[in-house]
């Protein structure tokens, strides 16, 4: 495959890997936080940690739409489906994740809730044209990425009058996460967590560019080095911050510049403006309340809203005690630091969103990594 | 409820409550059908069971309900998979197939002309494989009680002399090897899906193995493991062998086979191939010296040209199935809770 | 996140719409958020709507800076006969 495969060639990989061992400075250590799910996944699959030298480590952020959605927001989600009786349309990802008493979109469809899930909103709009009798509801989670194609759906159903058709958006925004992760007093100096450099979202800042990084790296004085989606630029990336961690710099870079550009792609940012608007605050599984850190449906279009056409009830949406996704989505902890991993948590019966999505921390840690860790495999042999 | 002059005409008309009623419309459509497509002297013996031939030898048989969904995809159908999946799991414990069972679940309003495309299809393979359907039942139940079809086939088969595939005689320092190329069936399936489609050449590979299966056992006996990687991909079945025998694996990601296409439709849907289902492959544990002739005789006929050593067992109590990534670190091949889904993220 | 993956533009059709491919898969996608796509571009598909342009020389620049790591090291050592 053109422009992928190139990207995962072992034989640079060795040579990446020698470059970043001869630069990074024995003497201390650095620690990488990379944002996005997408990132861990590509670590984990690639087994990307095994070419670090032993004093480069990743820190997993909390950059999976997934992980973070709040529980309150999933259990909307079922209760449209299960009480309003409308066609639920959802992306893959948010099937299995489990809401309040383990209730999730699967488990709900099995009780006999119309939930479908689609690749595209465009499939989304398919069925509501292909059922006008009923009401379709499209569940609208993602960061930047995603978003614009949401926006783009809210348009066509105005322009071809569809009236079954309505959004749930849950779109949550990249820089204001990144801000907050490091407002919080995890990350002060002493604080329990370090980091050293962000590798920033490959596809997000296709759609933004990476200038909106700019202010946060001088703020914070961190280096973020916008880093492609295969292994070969995550290492490439990693080379990037290595050295700009030495040189004592705190810049945007962009390593995938084959697609990202300063200014991104101005035409999708305008279509999201038009169409979506910044919410006050927004609540994030694991962060708490975030500040200007998500989109909700502007007025022009409140026709097309789903929180605005169905009242939902007021829940007390509950975490499982002894979860650890918060900590672990700030990167605090790892997921062997959690009571539950491996234990009564696993992929099988996940307690929390860090193990059901693939790229969780705590789901790319077990499906990939866990046989690295010497007190697993000391139990497993028990 | 339409009991034309001359019987049940097959062509038209869809499935009715009388077609399972034990009555003369359920024995025509067996004659017009079943009998007419599948037909052999057992099958035509028409009592309720088949006499067979004695046999000697150890008796293997294996059963399997098909439920799937489309009925119709890219290189075959619910009725060619059955024969294809009951024949392949008599054939994984070595053994030779004998004969066929089919049982069939019909939903009340199912057309007849698909059922007729589906025991056609059925008949082809059973046909093809040298293996005929003796034997078989039809049942109709109310519309909205069924999927269309459900096909229930068993198998019954006998094991030569000598040999003695088993899970549990895996050991460590055995050869992992594959027939050929993974995902097909999958992808396959999935381009004909509701709100996935896409255009691909891609095509089942649903196929009876048995025949490349016998010329394994013949030219090495003594071969430990046999399995074909289905619902669950190849991964699901490797770590199913390393939970059975308690071992573990170690495999190279650069030997295992994959079209072009495969690899670009799981790209695409955020798939990993290593789960995708195949219907036309196995896996084959051998001591390693054994390695090389066996990959010849799987390379020299049409359903193993691809065959390829693609791993080693090795000791773990951990019953972890490791690869080494064609990126040169390591990863873990896990067992996944439940079916794959397509991601976004 | 963000599962992007790049693909070719092998057709365009009316409102907004286009079929790409990669490897032999083909797939119908929305280019409503892009201007001036011609057939024969690579574009990042992401949730069936295309994202951005590939650049085929960027690409190309940034496996140069790849496969010049390690290289460099090595040059630089020759050049300075030792620790760089």
């Amino acid at each position: 495959m053109k422009y992928v495969d190139e990207f995962r060639a072992g034989d640079l990989a060795e040579k990446l890997a020698r470059q970043i061992a001869s630069e990074a400075h024995a003497d201390r250590t650095y620690h990488f936080m990379e944002f996005c799910g997408g990132h861990t996944h590509a670590i984990f699959r690639y087994g990307v940690q095994d070419l670090m030298p032993d004093n480069v480590h990743f820190v997993h952020g909390p950059g999976c739409p997934v992980c973070v959605l709040p529980v309150r927001r999933l259990d909307d989600a079922v209760e449209l489906a299960e009480k309003h009786g409308v066609i639920l349309c959802s992306y893959g990802d948010m099937m299995r994740v489990p809401g309040t008493k383990q209730r999730s979109l699967i488990k709900a469809k099995a009780d006999g809730a119309d939930i479908r899930m689609v690749y595209s909103t465009l499939d989304a709009l398919k069925i509501a044209r292909d059922n006008p009798d009923r009401q379709v509801v499209f569940f609208a989670i993602g960061f930047e990425t995603t978003t614009p194609p949401t926006a783009v759906a809210i348009k066509q159903a105005e322009a071809e009058g569809l009236e079954n058709f309505f959004v749930f958006c849950n779109h949550v925004l990249t820089p204001p996460a990144i801000g907050h992760i490091l407002d919080s007093d995890d990350f002060a100096p002493g604080g329990p967590a370090k980091i050293d450099g962000f590798l920033g979202p490959s596809h997000v800042s296709a759609v933004i560019g990476s200038k909106p990084y700019e202010a946060a790296a001088e703020h914070y004085r961190k280096p973020v080095v916008i880093a492609g989606f295969e292994p070969l630029d995550v290492m490439q990336s990693v080379l990037m911050l290595v050295r700009q961690v030495n040189e004592g710099r705190a810049e945007v870079e962009n390593e995938y510049t084959r697609v990202v550009t300063r200014e991104g792609n101005r035409k999708a940012q305008a279509l999201t403006g038009e169409v979506l608007e910044l919410r006050e605050s927004f609540e994030w599984r694991g962060l708490g309340s975030v500040p200007h850190s998500a989109l909700r449906i502007r007025d022009a279009y409140a026709f097309f809203d789903a929180e605005k056409r169905f009242t939902v009830s007021e829940k007390q949406s509950r975490e499982t005690k002894s979860c650890e996704c918060p900590a672990i989505l700030r990167g605090v902890k790892k997921p062997t630091d959690c009571k539950l991993f491996g234990t009564v948590c696993t992929p099988e019966n996940p307690m929390g969103s860090c193990m059901v999505s693939s790229e969780g921390a705590c789901a790319a840690h077990w499906t990939y990594g866990r046989f690295r860790d010497p007190a697993r495999q000391k139990a497993d042999a028990a | 409820m339409n009991m034309v002059d001359k019987g049940v005409s097959v062509r038209a008309g869809n499935v009715d409550m009388t077609h399972g009623g034990g009555g003369r419309a359920m024995a025509e459509l067996i004659a017009d059908l079943f009998q007419r497509h599948l037909g052999n002297p057992i099958l035509a013996q028409g009592n309720d069971g088949a006499l067979l031939e004695p046999q000697s030898g150890r008796l293997v048989m294996s059963t399997d309900g098909h439920v799937i969904s489309p009925l119709f995809f890219p290189g075959g159908d619910i009725g060619s998979l059955a024969v294809h999946g009951t024949l392949n799991d008599v054939a994984m414990t070595g053994a030779r197939p004998l004969y066929l069972t089919a049982g069939f679940i019909l939903e009340e309003g199912f057309p007849l002309a698909d059922l007729e495309r589906i025991v056609m299809s059925m008949a082809r393979a059973a046909k093809e494989a040298g293996v005929p359907v003796v034997t078989g039942d039809t049942k109709v139940v109310e519309k909205g009680k069924g999927d269309g079809v459900f096909i229930t086939t068993t198998g019954l088969g006998v094991v030569p002399d000598g040999v003695h595939v088993s899970v549990e005689r895996a050991t460590p320092g055995q050869a992992v090897l594959l027939s050929g190329s993974i995902g097909d069936h999958g992808v396959a399936i999935l381009s004909k899906r509701e709100s996935l489609e896409f255009e691909t050449e891609i095509r089942s590979d649903s196929a009876a193995l048995h025949g490349m299966v016998a010329a394994m056992v013949e030219a090495v006996p003594g071969i430990a493991v046999l399995r074909d990687p289905t619902r669950g991909g190849l991964a699901s079945t490797l770590n199913e062998i390393a939970r059975a025998a308690n071992v573990g694996m170690m495999l190279d990601e650069a030997m295992i086979p994959m079209k072009p296409d495969v690899a670009a439709a799981c790209e695409l849907l955020g798939l990993d191939p290593l789960y995708v289902a195949n219907e036309g492959k196995l896996v084959c544990i051998c001591n390693t010296y054994d390695a090389d002739t066996l990959l010849a005789v799987m390379r020299a006929h049409p359903l193993g040209s691809d065959a390829a050593r693609i791993g080693t067992v090795v000791d773990d109590d951990a019953n972890l199935i490791q690869m080494k990534t064609g990126f040169g670190g390591t990863r873990v091949v896990d067992w996944l809770a439940g079916e794959q889904l397509p991601r976004i993220c | 996140m963000c599962l992007a993956i790049p693909a070719i533009v092998t057709a365009l059709e009316d409102g907004d719409m286009a079929v790409v491919a990669l490897e032999g898969i083909k797939k119908r996608i929305s280019v409503a958020l892009l201007d001036e796509i011609e057939v024969g571009d690579y574009v990042l598909v992401h949730v069936g709507y295309a994202l951005h342009k590939v650049s085929p020389e960027e690409a190309e620049r940034t496996l140069q800076l790849m496969a010049e790591a390690g290289i460099l090291k090595e040059e630089l050592e020759e050049i300075s006969g030792g620790a760089a």
